[in-house]
């Protein structure tokens, strides 16, 4: 075919490694990991649908040191995907696309990211576990 | 108006409908961006996740109602990445194909799991 003669863009390891290009691919990571966090939600309400025992049985899972860490990992990937998500909506209507602007909205999304996860957490520990 | 030629339509080759698959990824994030942190704190005030007080919790109008808005959007959204990262990472066709098929129907088939678990608690007697 003609078109393996056309010209590509550059490949990604021209670029110099900028942690604003880490906060970039990790929004693609996240949400292919929340993904698959989809089907924690979907088991969680057809347990519910399904009458108690089922219900403790999934819960007793999500309830163990194992099933408490990816709990918390799915929160931390469910908070960065949503701050990451509404700067890349910001960028979608051209704005804060200046490199320096770029990196502030970096730095003020990791922040908020690590409150809102703390936060998260906390309430966590606070409930005490699932079951 | 489509700016492809007439042959590369009918090979379907490449994105035949981008800007609808643009656009509409946008506009589930944002409803996300609402449902989201409502579901996800909503849960997390909760006293307890045993069964009755979850049970409680899906089955209160309000809840019920915003989680038949929840699910699907949720489905749409992560169908529209998953189909973006199949397209850029998946080189050869068949491989292709078969991936957004597969992704296609697990996305059907968890929501629609998914959707039944909402409106048999929402539309069931109580616990």
């Amino acid at each position: 075919m003609a078109s393996t003669q056309r010209p590509l863009s550059p490949h990604l390891q021209v670029y110099r490694t900028m942690y604003t290009m880490a906060l970039s691919i990790l929004h693609r990571a996240t949400g292919v990991a929340l993904s698959g966090a989809l089907l924690l939600l979907a088991a969680w309400l057809v347990a519910l649908a399904s009458g108690a025992d089922c219900y403790a049985w999934v819960a007793r899972l999500l309830g163990s040191p194992l099933g408490w860490l990816v709990l918390a990992a799915v929160l931390a990937a469910f908070w960065y995907h949503f701050c990451t998500g509404i700067r890349h909506l910001v960028f979608d209507t051209g704005r804060c696309l200046e490199k320096r602007e770029a990196r502030l909205t970096a730095r003020l999304v990791i922040f908020a990211v690590v409150v809102l996860t703390g936060a998260s957490v906390l309430a966590m520990l606070h409930m005490g576990g699932v079951v | 108006m489509s700016s492809k030629s007439p042959l590369g339509l009918a090979l379907g080759l490449g994105v035949i409908s981008g800007t609808h698959h643009w656009w509409m990824q946008r506009v589930s994030a944002v409803a996300l961006a609402l449902l989201g942190p409502w579901f996800a704190i909503s849960l997390l005030l909760q006293p307890d996740l045993g069964y009755l007080h979850a049970h409680a919790w899906l089955a209160a109008p309000l809840n019920a109602v915003l989680m038949l808005l929840l699910v699907p959007t949720l489905v749409y959204h992560s169908w529209l990445g998953l189909v973006v990262v199949i397209e850029d990472y998946v080189p050869a066709k068949s491989t292709k194909i078969t991936a957004l098929l597969v992704v296609q129907f697990l996305h059907l088939l968890v929501g629609a799991a998914a959707l039944f678990g909402v409106l048999k608690v929402a539309l069931g007697s109580a616990a």
